[in-house]
Order: C-alpha cells, then sequence, then structure tokens
C-alpha cells in the first residue's frame, strides 16, 4: 500500500525518504504525466507545504532559486539581463497552468532532454544543493543532470536550491525555442546565449547551450571562443557560427524532428539567439 | 485503499474530503466534492479543461495533489460564477459572441481568463492568447473566444426589442447557459453516485493473438474487483457497426487483436479498487504477429490477412466514370499529375468518451456522449440480445465529436457490466485510450491526374484513391462512395474517373472525421488545380472561377442543379481579398528580401464541396413537437447538438415556420424514449434534413392551431398560461387550452412530421442523384514561410460559404472558424501514430496562438430543397483549407507539399526539390 506526505520541512522530508524509494512530487507537472494511465506504485512525498524551498533570491554568493520555485516566480522575480534568457524560457514552457505549477527544481530533476530550463542555466553556471539526512553537497549542473532521465541524486537525497553564481556586470542573455505551435508545445531544439560586452562593444565572454540535440543539453565551447572578440552584431555574431561547433551535438530523431533537421536548426536557433542579445535588437 | 481526510478551501467554503494516496485534485473536486464544473481532458496538463484558481493563479487540478495543498483558496466556474463579476461577465460575452461551442473547454477557458481580467479589464490580443494558451478548443477555432475575452468588460448592445430568433438572426444558443456556468452534464458528468467502475483491458499490439490466464484466480486475488468481462459476457452478438452488412468490430476480441488499443477485456468493481489497478498485471499474453500498418503494406504481396474471409486486405471500393478521362487526357494541351499522401488524423474533442449505464427490469438504458443516438440503439439491441424497445439511449451533453461519436465505444462496456450485476456501471476513457481506439480521419494515398485545354479549361480527371480503413470497417464504404463523387471539387469536369478502394490493415479503425475523406481529395485536386493554373500562367483564383460548376451543368455523377450552385458566387465574394492578399504577399516579399528576414508571405486559395445527407440512401429526420394544455410549447428535438449548434438552429427554423418567437420554444432532447429519430448528427445534414422535418412539424401545428381558432392560415400565433392568442389582421382570440383532450404525453395539439430528402442509388458507372443539395466554400489562406526553419506562422484566412440561406450567423460563423481550425492543423501538424502520439503533447492541435484573423463571407445562393433554402455547413467549413494552407506554403516559398501534415522538414525537402 503506498502512502502519500506532505513534511513542513527539508529534514521531514528527508527523514520520509530515508534511503529513498519514494518519488517527490512538487508541482506535479512531471509527476503525473508520466503515471500514464497507471496508479502509483510508490510511497509519494508532496513538497507544497515546504516554505523553506520556495523563492527566488539575491544571496553574498550569487542567487538562489529553492526547489520549490515555479516557473512563474522566476518570471515575477526582479533579476539582472544575465536572467533575461531564463525568463524567456519560464515563459515558453507549457503554459500559464504549467508555469505557475512546474518547479525550475523539478524540470532539472526530471532530466529530459528537452527540459526548457537546462540551457539558460548552463549559460549561467548553475550549480545545484543535494541534500540528505548526512549533509548537503552541492554539483555543478553539467555534473548533475547525466543522462536522458538520469541525474547524480543518490538514494536519499533531494534537490533543496539551484544555485547562480555572480555574472559579469554587463551581461546579456537570450532564450529561444523551436516549436510546432505556439503553447503547450516540446521543444524541438532550444538554445540559450549569455554575452559579455567589452568596452569597446566586442564580446568579452560568451556562454552558449543548446537543448533537445543531445541526451542532455550542452554548452558549446568551441563556439563560445570563436565568438570572442566579435562585434557584437547579429550579422558579426551569426558569421561566426560553424557547423563544427556544433560537433558536441547529437541529435535524435523523433516525432519532433529528424537528427539532420535539428542540426541545421540548431545552428540557426543559436544565430538567431545571439541576435536577440545584441542590445537593441529585436528579441 | 487508505484515505487520508483533507480539508480544502473550496469556493469560499471549508469543504472535508478522505482522498487517495497523491490523489489530484481534479479528481477530488468531481468525485470527492461533486464540483462537476471541473473538466477532465488528459489528466496531463496538455488541455487545460480542468484549469481552476489556486490563490488567485491558474492551475490544471490534474497535476496538483490534493494532499500538499495547505489551505490555498481553490476557485472553480461554479464558484466564479456566484461570486465574481469579471466572470459574470465572461459568461455574458462568451454567450454574445458565441464562444462555447460544446462547451467542455469553456469552465477552463473562462477561469483562465477571470485571472486575466481580474488584472486587466480589457487585455490586448497577446495578452489574452498568453493567459489562454494553456486551454485546448477543438470546436470554436478560438478566435471567437478571444472576441469575448477582450470585449467582456464592454457593456453589450441592447437586446432588440423584439428578438424573436428569425431565420437570419443570431440568437444566443438556447442551452448556452450550461455551458458557461458549468452547469451542462457530459459524459462523465451524469452518473449516480456509486456506480461500479468499468475499464477496458487493450491490446498493446497492432496484430497479435492472446489468450488469459486464471481470471478466476485474477478477480479473487484483487480485492474490490467484481468481475471481468470478455467476449464470453456479450448477451447478443459480439459484433458491431455503422453500415448495415459491415458490423465487423467486435466488443471484445476473441482470440486475435488487429490494432493497437483493441479492447480484449474489462474490469468492474468498485471505484477505487478499479480505478488504482495497473492493468498491465491483467493475466494475459500476447502472441505478435506481422502486421500492416499502410494500405501499401496491406495490398503487398505476402502481406498479413486481416480479417479471414478477406483474402486480399481489401473493403469495398467505389468509382464513378463519366465521359472518357484516358482519351481526354492523352488529348489535353497540359496535364497536372502527382502522388499525394495524408495521415490519421485525429478528432481529440477535449471531451474522452464517457457514460453510464443502468439495467431497468428487461431494458438497458445508457446515458452517453453520442452523435447518433438510434444508431447506438441499433448496436446495442444487437450487442444486448434486447428487442430495440428494451434499449434506451439517453445522449450526455456532448464535449465535441466530429465524426467519432457516431460509432459507439465506450456504451457496450457500461451495459454489459450494468445488465451482469443489476447494479448502475460508469466508464469514462482516459485520454490515450479514446485517441488508440475511436475512429481516425482515412489515410489517403492519392494518384491523380488533371488534364486542361490552352485556356485553362479543365478536360479532364483521373484519379485514385487508396484509403487505409484501419482494423474495422466504420465508415469505411461511405468514404469509398464519397470520394468519387467530389473528386472533381465544385467544377464542370466532361471526363472523369475516380477509383476508391478502401483497404484494411493493422491501423485503428478510420471513420468518420469532418468531411467523409472529401478533405483528402480536394488536397490532390486543389494541388494539381495550382500546378496548372502555374504552367499556363493564369491567376489562380481565375483558373477555378473559369472552371467552377454552373447552374445547369451536370456534376460527375451527372447530376444537374438547375438552381442553388454557389461556388461561382464564394469566388466571386473572395475576389478582393485575394487581390489584397496577393498585393500584401508582394509587398511583404519585397520588403523582407530588402531586410535580409528569412520569412515568404504566400497566399493560397482552394475550394470545395460537399453533399449534404447519406450518399445515395434513405435518409430521414422526424422532428415532433405539441403544445400542453398549459400552453407550453415542447420540441422533441433529437438532431443531436455536438456543439455546432442544432438545437438553436432546429428550433429557430421549427419557431419560424410556426411563427412564434424562438423563446417560446421548449426543448426536450434526444432520448429514444421520448424523441423521435432525427438521424444522425453528421454529413452536414442536421440543418438541411431535421431542419426540414422541423419546418414541416411547425407548419402543420400552426395549421392545426388556426383551424382550431378558425382564423386565417397567417394569423399571429403567441403562447400563453393555458391557452393560445392569435391575431388575425384586426381581430383577436383566445383559444383556451384547459378544455382540450390530452393525449397520452399531454398534448393538446401535436405535430410530427418526417423529411427525407431526394437522392437516389448510382449506376455501375456512378452515375445518379447521390444528393437533394451541395454546399460550396472557397478560401484563402495566407501565411509566412520560416525558409530557414521551414516553420509556418498562419496569417489570415478569408473564407466564402455558400450556405444557400443562413439561419444563424454567429453560430454558421463558429462553424466555418473551427473547421478551418482544424484543416490547418490537419495540413501542418496533426497526425496520429499509434504508440507515439497517442497524447495532447506529441499529438498537435492548434492552440490559441496559431489561430490566426479568420474573415467569414456568406454567401447565400438559396437551394431548392433547404429550408428557408439552407444548405448544409459543417464538414464544408473544413475542406477548402488544407489544400488552401498548402498552396500558400508553395506561393510562399515554392515548396510543392505532397504529403501532410506539411511538417517543417517537409517543407525544407520540398524548397529544395523545387530549386532543383
Amino acid at each position: 500500500m503506498v502512502d502519500f506526505h506532505a513534511p513542513s520541512t527539508v529534514r521531514e522530508a528527508l527523514e520520509i525518504l530515508g534511503a529513498g524509494g519514494a518519488a517527490f512530487v512538487a508541482g506535479g507537472t512531471d509527476f503525473y504525466p508520466a503515471l500514464r494511465d497507471g496508479p502509483v506504485k510508490t510511497d509519494v512525498i508532496g513538497l507544497g507545504r515546504i516554505g523553506e524551498l520556495k523563492g527566488v533570491e539575491k544571496t553574498a554568493e550569487g542567487w538562489s532559486i529553492g526547489a520549490g520555485a515555479a516557473w512563474t516566480d522566476i518570471v515575477k522575480a526582479p533579476l539582472p539581463a544575465c536572467f533575461d534568457g531564463l525568463k524567456l524560457a519560464a515563459r515558453e514552457i507549457g503554459s500559464i497552468q504549467i508555469q505557475n505549477a512546474g518547479t525550475v527544481a523539478g524540470n532539472l530533476c526530471n532530466a529530459s532532454p528537452a527540459a526548457d530550463g537546462v540551457p539558460p542555466l548552463l549559460t549561467l553556471n548553475a550549480g545545484v544543493e543535494l541534500a540528505s539526512v548526512s549533509g548537503r553537497r552541492v554539483l555543478p549542473l553539467d555534473e548533475f543532470i547525466l543522462g536522458v532521465r538520469k541525474t547524480a541524486l543518490r538514494p536519499g537525497e533531494m534537490m533543496t536550491r539551484i544555485l547562480i553564481p555572480p555574472q559579469p556586470g554587463a551581461a546579456q542573455s537570450a532564450f529561444k525555442k523551436l516549436g510546432t505551435r505556439k503553447y503547450l508545445v516540446i521543444s524541438t531544439v532550444m538554445a540559450a546565449v549569455m554575452i559579455e560586452p567589452r568596452a569597446d562593444g566586442r564580446i568579452a565572454g560568451a556562454r552558449i547551450a543548446a537543448g533537445a540535440c543531445s541526451p542532455v543539453a550542452l554548452r558549446l565551447p568551441a563556439l563560445e571562443g570563436a565568438l570572442l572578440g566579435a562585434e557584437i552584431t547579429p550579422g558579426a555574431l551569426a558569421a561566426r557560427v560553424k557547423p563544427e561547433h556544433l560537433a558536441p551535438l547529437s541529435p535524435i530523431s523523433d516525432v519532433r524532428g529528424s537528427a539532420e533537421y535539428r542540426m541545421a536548426a540548431a545552428a540557426e536557433i543559436i544565430r538567431r539567439t545571439l541576435a536577440a542579445c545584441c542590445k537593441g535588437a529585436d528579441a | 485503499m487508505t484515505r487520508t481526510p483533507v480539508t480544502l478551501n473550496v469556493n469560499g467554503r471549508t469543504r472535508n474530503a478522505d482522498i487517495r494516496p497523491a490523489e489530484r485534485l481534479s479528481e477530488v473536486l468531481r468525485d470527492g466534492l461533486g464540483v462537476l464544473d471541473v473538466k477532465i481532458g488528459c489528466n496531463a496538463g496538455d488541455c487545460g479543461a480542468c484549469t481552476v484558481l489556486l490563490d488567485g493563479e491558474p492551475v490544471c487540478a490534474c497535476l496538483v495533489p490534493a494532499g500538499a495543498l495547505n489551505g490555498a483558496a481553490v476557485e472553480t466556474l461554479s464558484g466564479l460564477t456566484e461570486t465574481e463579476p469579471v466572470t459574470k461577465k465572461l459568461a455574458d460575452s462568451f454567450l454574445r459572441f458565441g464562444a462555447a461551442q460544446c462547451g467542455i473547454c469553456t469552465p477552463g477557458m473562462i477561469v483562465a481568463a477571470t485571472a486575466l481580467l481580474r488584472r486587466s479589464k480589457t487585455p490586448s490580443e497577446s495578452e489574452t492568447a498568453d493567459a489562454l494558451g494553456g486551454v485546448l478548443c477543438r470546436c470554436t477555432g478560438y478566435r471567437k473566444i478571444i472576441d469575448a475575452v477582450m470585449h467582456a468588460d464592454e457593456t453589450p448592445p441592447a437586446p432588440a426589442a423584439e428578438a424573436r430568433g428569425r431565420i437570419g438572426e443570431s440568437a444566443a444558443r438556447v442551452d448556452g447557459a450550461g455551458k458557461v456556468t458549468g452547469t451542462e452534464k457530459f459524459g462523465d458528468d451524469a452518473a449516480p453516485e456509486g456506480c461500479l467502475v468499468v475499464r477496458v483491458v487493450r491490446s498493446p499490439h497492432s496484430h497479435a493473438e492472446f489468450s488469459f490466464g486464471d481470471l478466476e484466480k485474477y478477480i479473487a486475488e484483487t480485492p474490490g474487483l467484481r468481475f471481468v468481462l470478455t467476449a464470453a459476457d456479450v448477451p447478443g452478438v459480439n459484433r458491431f457497426g455503422v453500415i448495415p452488412g459491415y458490423n465487423d468490430q467486435p466488443v471484445f476480441a476473441e482470440t486475435k487483436v488487429r490494432f493497437r488499443g483493441e479492447a480484449v477485456a474489462a474490469v468492474a468493481g468498485e471505484a477505487d479498487a478499479v480505478q488504482s489497478l495497473d492493468l498491465a498485471d491483467f493475466p494475459v499474453t500476447w502472441r505478435e504477429l506481422p502486421s500492416a500498418a499502410s494500405a501499401h503494406d496491406a495490398l503487398a504481396d505476402g502481406a498479413p490477412r486481416i480479417h479471414e474471409d478477406k483474402a486480399d486486405n481489401v473493403l469495398c471500393r467505389g468509382g464513378v466514370k463519366r465521359g472518357d478521362a484516358e482519351g481526354a487526357m492523352k488529348n489535353a494541351h497540359i496535364t497536372a499529375e502527382g502522388d499525394f499522401q495524408t495521415s490519421f488524423v485525429e478528432h481529440a474533442y477535449i471531451e474522452p468518451e464517457a457514460g453510464f449505464a443502468r439495467r431497468t427490469g428487461d431494458r438497458i438504458e445508457i446515458h452517453a456522449c453520442t452523435q447518433a443516438p438510434y444508431m447506438d440503439l441499433d448496436n446495442m439491441a444487437e450487442i444486448m440480445g434486447l428487442a430495440k424497445e428494451n434499449v434506451r439511449i439517453a445522449p450526455t451533453g456532448v464535449g465535441g465529436g466530429f465524426g467519432a461519436k457516431l460509432d459507439i465505444s465506450v456504451q457496450p462496456y457500461a451495459a454489459i457490466a450494468a445488465w451482469k450485476s443489476g447494479e448502475p456501471a460508469r466508464i469514462t476513457y482516459t485520454r490515450t485510450e479514446s485517441m488508440q481506439s475511436t475512429t481516425k480521419r482515412h489515410p489517403a494515398s492519392i494518384r491523380a491526374a488533371i488534364g486542361a485545354d490552352e485556356n485553362g479549361k479543365i478536360t479532364a480527371v483521373d484519379f485514385k484513391a487508396v484509403m487505409n480503413t484501419g482494423a474495422y470497417a466504420s465508415w469505411g464504404p461511405t468514404v469509398t462512395n464519397r470520394i468519387p463523387v467530389h473528386a472533381s471539387g465544385p467544377y464542370y469536369v466532361e471526363n472523369y474517373r475516380c477509383e476508391a478502394q478502401a483497404v484494411y490493415t493493422n491501423g485503428p479503425p478510420a471513420g468518420a472525421f469532418r468531411g467523409f475523406a472529401v478533405p483528402q481529395a480536394a488536397v490532390a485536386q486543389e494541388s494539381l488545380f495550382d500546378d496548372l493554373a502555374l504552367a499556363l500562367n493564369i491567376d489562380r483564383l481565375a483558373f477555378r472561377r473559369l472552371n467552377a460548376l454552373e447552374n445547369g451543368q451536370p456534376t460527375v455523377t451527372g447530376q444537374i442543379f438547375e438552381r442553388g450552385v454557389g461556388i461561382g458566387a464564394c469566388f466571386d465574394a473572395l475576389a478582393p481579398a485575394w487581390k489584397r492578399a496577393l498585393d500584401d504577399a508582394a509587398a511583404f516579399n519585397a520588403a523582407a528580401e530588402a531586410s535580409g528576414s528569412p520569412l515568404r508571405r504566400g497566399a493560397g486559395v482552394a475550394a470545395g464541396w460537399y453533399g449534404c445527407g447519406n450518399t445515395s440512401m434513405a435518409n430521414p429526420s422526424t422532428i415532433k413537437a405539441g403544445v400542453r394544455a398549459d400552453g407550453v410549447l415542447v420540441l422533441h428535438q433529437g438532431a443531436v447538438d455536438i456543439g455546432q449548434g442544432s438545437n438553436t438552429v432546429i428550433a429557430q427554423i421549427f419557431a419560424a415556420a410556426l411563427g412564434v418567437p424562438l423563446g417560446q420554444v421548449t426543448i426536450v432532447g434526444g432520448d429514444t424514449d421520448i424523441t423521435p429519430d432525427a438521424g444522425k448528427t453528421s454529413a452536414s445534414r442536421q440543418t438541411f434534413v431535421s431542419g426540414n422535418a422541423a419546418r414541416l412539424s411547425g407548419q402543420t401545428l400552426r395549421a392545426q392551431i388556426t383551424q382550431a381558432a378558425n382564423v386565417s392560415p397567417d394569423a399571429e400565433i403567441s403562447f400563453g398560461a393555458a391557452e393560445i392568442h392569435l391575431k388575425d389582421g384586426g381581430v383577436e382570440k383566445t383559444l383556451g387550452l384547459a378544455a382540450r383532450a390530452a393525449d397520452g404525453e399531454g398534448y393538446v395539439f401535436r405535430a410530427e412530421e418526417t423529411y427525407d430528402p431526394p437522392a437516389g442509388p448510382l449506376d455501375e458507372n456512378g452515375q445518379g442523384e447521390p444528393y437533394a443539395q451541395f454546399g460550396y466554400a472557397a478560401q484563402i489562406a495566407e501565411l509566412n514561410v520560416d525558409t530557414v526553419l521551414g516553420t509556418v506562422e498562419l496569417v489570415k484566412f478569408t473564407a466564402a460559404h455558400d450556405v444557400g440561406k443562413v439561419i444563424n450567423p454567429v453560430l454558421a460563423e463558429g462553424q466555418i472558424h473551427g473547421g478551418i481550425a482544424q484543416g490547418a492543423g490537419m495540413a501542418l501538424t496533426e497526425e496520429y501514430l499509434p504508440g507515439r502520439t497517442e497524447n495532447l503533447h506529441d499529438y498537435l492541435i492548434p492552440t490559441i496562438g496559431d489561430m490566426p484573423p479568420v474573415e467569414t463571407l456568406i454567401v447565400e445562393v438559396a437551394d431548392p430543397h433547404g429550408p428557408y433554402g439552407a444548405k448544409g455547413l459543417g464538414e464544408h467549413a473544413l475542406v477548402p483549407t488544407a489544400p488552401a494552407v498548402l498552396n500558400a506554403v508553395r506561393h510562399a516559398c515554392g515548396a510543392r507539399i505532397t504529403e501532410i501534415p506539411a511538417t517543417p522538414e517537409r517543407i525544407l525537402t520540398a524548397m529544395r526539390r523545387a530549386a532543383g
């Protein structure tokens, strides 16, 4: 017989979790659809009542997104321009209903290749805080998501926060998603970009991530390197995107698009996201 | 089952419920607390029908674990309707704008819109779309919803002093109040408390033999499970179907399944127990067989045999032949030809099939969503082994149908369970079950050629269509007859040959879907028309106008309509919009080229026609009406309203014929115990056929009343308490009713009239008069193609529809908008793939952000047979849309699309092909 628990603190949740085996449900936007037509088969821990998981806040070390923070909390939070990409991703997730319920942390723990939150968080060099009864540890996001539906969460662990380190002051960011309809759509391809301008208006640093083009969304270091020193105009940035920069990507073919289409679309979406990052450009 | 008490704050009241572990808020609200205005369409956050406000913010109740709520305020439509002024305004506005059709998505829409309007009374279109983007609607095409929300805060114009709902007046839907307040009872809302719950065990394979394990042991070891039903439990004949002689689908497969999702057994028992079963544990073993997914596979040498008695897997053939198509093609100045492929398309109404059944002595009563109560009755009598008078079909509200709720679905499972147990039994399909097991639009493989002379006159059409009819016949024979009759389009074609066959495969049964395969034929024919117009350098609209069928010209079946052919008038109505669209495209593209934008604008035009009613068969409707001694006028309206508006339109026609205001008509519904057979809601026949029966009934009633009162036949009639007032010129009379003898139903006057449209059988060449009337349509699609990504953004539709005589303009526009939205989905995104797109996040119907404005041009070329000249409209709305979209894509970027949906990838591939 399965049980449902609704703890009020992280400690309580971890005690219920014990050695593992229970499922967490926060916003429910992945948990319930994954049941398909089947019953709940494990104990379930609802996180909705845990106050300490709520909120998006500025901290001494950067920013902290509580594991209970929903996408709408990101949209509403006063955050600098380097978070624009994350906010754009938040607005494109599912629908208002999904954004009001679904959490950023849940998006990471669900570890879908098409998770809209991952590319922008990769460009923010995000880390995740994982808690167990024996303590807390922090992992960089790219060491947390290991594969399709696979994470570094150990039995007895839960995600408590997403940690964003301080960002370059003038950084601009953007996000674009390619899907086959306007709302309620899973990404075929997506890209997140952050660029840091030099005093002369050229690129001092760039972070680029592509999603839905590999088992886990990836940063593209070769492209990031190639963009250094580029003039920050849509044309100049687009010209620096070369097919070889996308070599780390390994898209699959599915109902949303073939591998070949995804690869070609990824380059274009990255170019357009770069263009959207140029100050004053039409997003 | 352990249940845990929770306290919820629902609609301002504290409510206590005992809930199952991790139970969804939607289930707690509906099952535990009886808040039935919260609708369940998908249980996955994909449709938004269950939208409620949680502390003022919209969420999908199906994704909220009720047990983790911490005193949050839950608001639903029924509560908001009582207390929230914004919601009341929205309800009025939805009625005024015709923004609710079937009404199943309406609670979700109005709740989501309430959250928006609380923040902003006059939202912009994009704010409205963002706020409602999470709620899917399959009926309206969204534009009227957008209008209703954006204008909800405006003071409505005062109703005309004498709003009588006359012919041509946009009377508000007579059944609208229940839709906009959430009180209408749909299939899953009607069951009494404490029913047995039934679920169906389905095949995961498309073709397999199977055998059961120890069912007795399974029942004994599963607490709360009362019994299992299999083919052995079917009391009558384990077969059903929609066409006499083609009843080939079993209620339960016996030894072999022929499609993924086919029923093999059902479980019944207490709600908690049955709902928490994992049906993957059901004791059944499968032996997979080679399967044929497509018609091509099924026709190949060595293809698996799907039905024992059909060695070649061919269900049936149809054809029409006129003149010498082959010879004329050889002699044509120019020809165009092509191969076209369409996909399985899912109806995707937001209401999954649901209902309940109960046994009353020797009778079975079935309350379920349906488009065809009397066809259900016939099928259920056979399945139950009962005389027809012992079966009662009482339709619930229908949350969309579009053709798939013509065939029976849940009915036998609930009925057999209720019959066996003596207890009422309910069943509700999940979204995935609904998608897997109910009918689809037929995939068509079409090879067609069209020849023309140097002036652009069509001289020959040669057309071959192979239809994938899936595992069972359903409407395959109808589709096979419809295609040859319609594949010429509404054009004059002297030399014509069309052969069609329906082929069994291991796909889902393909049945009726808005247009019965005429839309698939139009894709091929209208694409080839563009080939010819482009090759001849003739304007694409002018080319069509040149070939448009005229009064007095024979159709491809040799039928001659001396009056009522309205396609030319549709093209003429489009002409100004066409010129503007071409100019806009040219200007847009010049600017895009100059700025380096990858977008290109295109405009496409296409036409369609559709014969209203059954093909070459009797197709009667009967409408009964009566006046009670208390002066209440009752209309027995059996033309099931699945959202298209027959409750209103049939009542308007009846009221007009009787000569009373619409408001004086009281409607009783399509319950087979009390309402005669008005036929099925399909084939765009209700306004035409049932409308005529209503007109006749109204006239008969008028004659009886005026005779009884001894006034002239055109005296004014109005109903009062136990009396009828008559005004005949200057003379006023009152006819008392109390003293008149009432019949067994309490009527002092009654009329019951039948109308059967004049149509006849076709000869061996398909020549004859298959329909008494056709309706006509032509549409322009404007869109932008992203030439790098292959994506399409729809910009505008202009739709000219010859409806003969419009009965209710707002409802007619609603049909057109909704048909266009479905046609656009068919053209661009929708493809049902068993095992892959069995939910509403992989199967993509248009959202509110995908539907552009629609300009509707109502054309009225009166039909000699139609009531007040009216023609059918439902299917016509969709027929031209997909080819208009494809032709616009081609105009934009050169991509000639021959396989739909036109995915971005297919568009890019076709662009490369066109560029050589």
